[in-house]
């Protein structure tokens, strides 16, 4: 194999890592201490992507903290973040790099005498390659964190962009061959599972599959982002959140959305989940009438404001 | 630890969940980051290398369980144990409510799981399976029936009862609060069964071996669950995997759709390409065409003795029209009925099933399916639904009763339609037996296909991405094979 890949084997890239990271108890305080709380199989997914040089597939329900698990990751190591947002009909130019070739041709009209070769070989060198997200975590500098945010979005055959950059952390560029990563970027990819990814890029990730939080995780997680709110309050906010994601719905309530409650809540100055201070805030948490009916029904709760004959 | 690495990989594989060589090295290698003194560690680690799909995890949770689970608190089953269980003989007093007499286990059970005391709970749990289970030596069974048997005694129904009185003092009478205990008091009894069952599997290990018992206990995957015998839970967890297969359906088709045919010319990419040979506009690109909307209709035979493969029909129905907007919907019996609006989004799916059923004009005579008819029907009344942009796809075991198979109808449908296909869920072999008449309508369609799991619902869908005159091809072979 090429002397590079000897490298990338035997270590040099390592050094790139964060070494302070010894165990998944280290990768848990140190989330914790830019604001993520992370349960043990994320720490330990995590501490395995940073010492396998793996990168990470996150997928699970929209809202529970996929990307945010990406910019947590960051701020903890101090890096930079590189984010690709994936939709459909995202292309190699858009993703990987693209010649700017407004540049190229005012190049080439600048300088009409000179000689072809030279010119070749002008217009296709770095001072004209415009970077996107892949490339830009591939050649920086300074290792970066690569979030590919919705890869499920892009279309199948697009996903065949992703592997080079995620299996051996290089891009090849056909007018100026391989560009190999200086510093190794630590990678997440997340997917809201609207399509199965292929196999082929599964393969080379850490399947890590983000539930929703269990009542004590959800719990801290109020307590550090919602401070103010009473412990009980905020334990009752918990269970009835949790409670409600099992009726049902089209949409159910995202860790975003618990705390969005919890924010009305405490705003409206009420301390006790009554039923119609329920009732009256549900639209927060769901975002359909369907589902806000379907689950005032099951809580037998009365959305109108008018008093019931009962 | 390589070794039982090994065989756990085998027994994944065996279960059908795809573990790829690199998987396994990858897997061997993080454990060696993995601190083995937690089994969720390993959990994890095994997790994150090995399986790739949500939809695999209950399989493999069964299967760690097997290799890598607790081990259990009693002894494998001898042959004393059982003759002492036998001269039991209390069958009814357990269930005559709370099960009084016998010594505590019990309350002891309601404390330790309200307690929050894993270890106290095993212990009891493996009391209760000394007592109740009547584990007999040697005998090649995967243990639901010794579970069966245990909670059975120890009685479930009246746990849970016990459990939501203890949480319920002090509590009001609101629905929210009485929900919750419910769900609390459900959670404790799920964990009762998830110890009782490690603790037998644990038993069963220590009698006949490892690779036994995981192949007795193993648990299939969503993708074979069969559609015409699904239970309760299994059609539940097809539901949840029916979203993405709908929506690559969707992209399928469209890509169909656009196959062979350029859109306008992109200026900028033309140029960009040009740069290559010097300025000069010699290699012309093309933006993609817009992908237009399939338009999709779907025929559902809805009669007995399709009624749970239609209920799963009619779920990929209703995913498939929250990606579609133009997807119109007719069920018959023998009669036929357009049901679209009871599969719009924003209704809920069983509703919508319930008062489809109740509403839809579908029967005629006596309830049995009439293809025939049905199809006259729909060419009648709906000939304008189907346009040489429809995709037309019927669902249904062909079987018609002995009556007049209408095919003239049939045959205007499929020439008028982009193409159609035909899902049938009866295994091959059966096509043409008795009843059905699957090769008199099967000629004229673009394809049959045998659909009775999901993965062969995913095949299906991989096909209908191929240009039609692709599939007629194939089709001629499938064709001869069984008419």
């Amino acid at each position: 194999m090429s002397d590079t890949r000897w490298r990338m084997a035997h270590g040099r890239y390592a050094l790139e890592m964060p070494g302070s990271w010894e165990s998944p108890a280290d990768v848990r305080s140190s989330l914790e201490g830019v604001g993520y709380l992370a349960d043990d199989k994320i720490a330990q997914v995590v501490f395995l992507a940073t010492k396998l040089h793996k990168p990470i597939l996150a997928e699970g329900p929209a809202g529970v903290g996929k990307t945010a698990l990406a910019l947590a990751l960051a701020k903890a190591t101090g890096r930079r973040l590189v984010r690709l947002q994936c939709y459909e009909g995202l292309d190699e130019s858009k993703a990987l790099y693209e010649w700017d070739y407004h540049k190229q041709l005012l190049r080439l009209q600048a300088d009409a005498g000179a000689e072809w070769d030279e010119l070749e070989g002008d217009i296709f060198s770095e001072a004209f390659l415009l970077e996107r997200p892949l490339l830009t975590a591939i050649r920086s500098e300074e290792p970066v964190v690569l979030l590919i945010d919705e890869a499920d979005r892009v279309d199948f055959e697009t996903e065949a962009l992703f592997l080079e950059v995620l299996d051996s952390h290089q891009v090849t560029i056909p007018e100026l061959g391989t560009i190999e990563a200086v510093t190794l970027p630590i990678v997440v990819l997340t997917s809201n599972n609207t399509r199965e990814l292929s196999e082929a890029l599964k393969r080379r990730c850490l399947y890590l599959h983000i539930p929703y939080p269990t009542i004590e995780r959800e719990l801290a997680i109020l307590r550090s982002r919602v401070p103010d709110m009473p412990e009980q309050f905020a334990e009752q906010i918990a269970r009835t959140v949790a409670s409600i994601r099992q009726i049902p719905t089209r949409k159910a309530p995202s860790v975003s959305e618990t705390i969005d409650w919890a924010r009305t809540l405490l705003a409206l100055g009420v301390d006790e989940l009554s039923d119609s201070v329920t009732a009256s805030t549900l639209n927060v948490l769901l975002k359909y009438q369907t589902d806000i009916e379907r689950t005032a029904k099951e809580l037998s709760l009365e959305l109108d404001a008018e008093a019931s004959p009962e | 630890m390589i070794i039982a690495l090994g065989e756990f990989v085998e027994e994944l594989r065996e279960v059908g969940i795809p573990v790829s060589m690199v998987e396994t090295i990858d897997c061997a290698q993080a454990i060696q980051y993995t601190d083995l003194a937690s089994r969720e560690n390993l959990r994890a680690t095994l997790g994150a290398t090995l399986i790739k799909s949500t939809r695999h995890y209950a399989a493999f949770d069964r299967a760690f369980d097997v290799y890598f689970g607790l081990e259990p608190v009693g002894g494998p089953p001898s042959e004393e144990e059982e003759s002492l269980t036998s001269s039991g003989g209390q069958g009814g007093d357990a269930t005559a409510g709370g099960g009084g007499g016998d010594d505590g286990l019990f309350d002891g059970l309601v404390n330790a799981l309200l307690g929050g005391d894993r270890d106290e709970v095993r212990r009891l749990v493996s009391l209760a399976v000394d007592r109740y289970a009547g584990m007999q030596p040697g005998r090649p069974v995967g243990g639901r029936y010794y579970a069966y048997r245990t909670l059975r005694r120890i009685d479930t129904e009246a746990l849970l009862g016990r459990l939501i009185a203890a949480m319920k003092e002090g509590r009001t009478e609101r629905e929210i609060e009485a929900r919750i205990e419910r769900e609390r008091a459900a959670e404790f009894v799920q964990q009762l069964r998830d110890l009782l069952e490690q603790e037998i599997t644990g038993r069963l290990i220590a009698d006949r071996g490892r690779r036994q018992v995981a192949h007795s206990r193993r648990l299939g995957l969503v993708e074979d669950i069969d559609l015409m015998h699904a239970t309760r839970v299994e059609i539940e967890e097809v539901t949840r995997a029916i979203r993405p297969l709908a929506r690559k359906l969707a992209t399928r088709l469209s890509q169909r759709r656009m196959h062979g045919s350029k859109g306008r010319l992109d200026v900028r990419r033309t140029i960009r390409r040009s740069l290559g040979y010097g300025g000069v506009l010699i290699d012309p690109r093309f933006k993609a065409p817009r992908k237009s909307k399939p338009e999709i209709v779907i025929l559902c035979d809805v009669s007995g003795s399709m009624a749970t493969f239609a209920r799963f029909t009619m779920q990929l129905t209703h995913a498939v029209s929250s990606e579609f907007s133009k997807v119109r919907v007719f069920a018959f019996i023998d009669g036929l009925d357009e049901v679209t609006a009871y599969f719009s989004p924003d209704i809920d799916f069983s509703d919508g099933l319930a008062s489809m059923l109740r509403e839809a004009d579908i029967v005629r005579r006596d309830g049995h399916s009439d293809y025939g008819r049905s199809f006259a029907e729909m060419w009648e009344r709906y000939s304008d639904a189907v346009t040489s942009r429809s995709t037309v796809i019927i669902t249904g075991d062909a079987r018609n009763n002995y009556r007049d198979a209408g095919i003239g109808s049939f045959e205007r449908i499929v020439d008028r339609s982009r193409a159609t296909f035909w899902l049938n869920p009866e295994p091959r072999r059966y096509w043409d037996t008795g009843d059905s008449v699957m090769s008199t309508y099967g000629a004229a369609c673009d394809s049959v296909d045998q659909v009775r799991t999901l993965r062969q619902l995913e095949v299906f869908v991989e096909r209908a991405a191929l240009p039609v005159r692709r599939i007629r091809a194939l089709d001629a072979g499938v064709t001869t094979r069984y008419g």
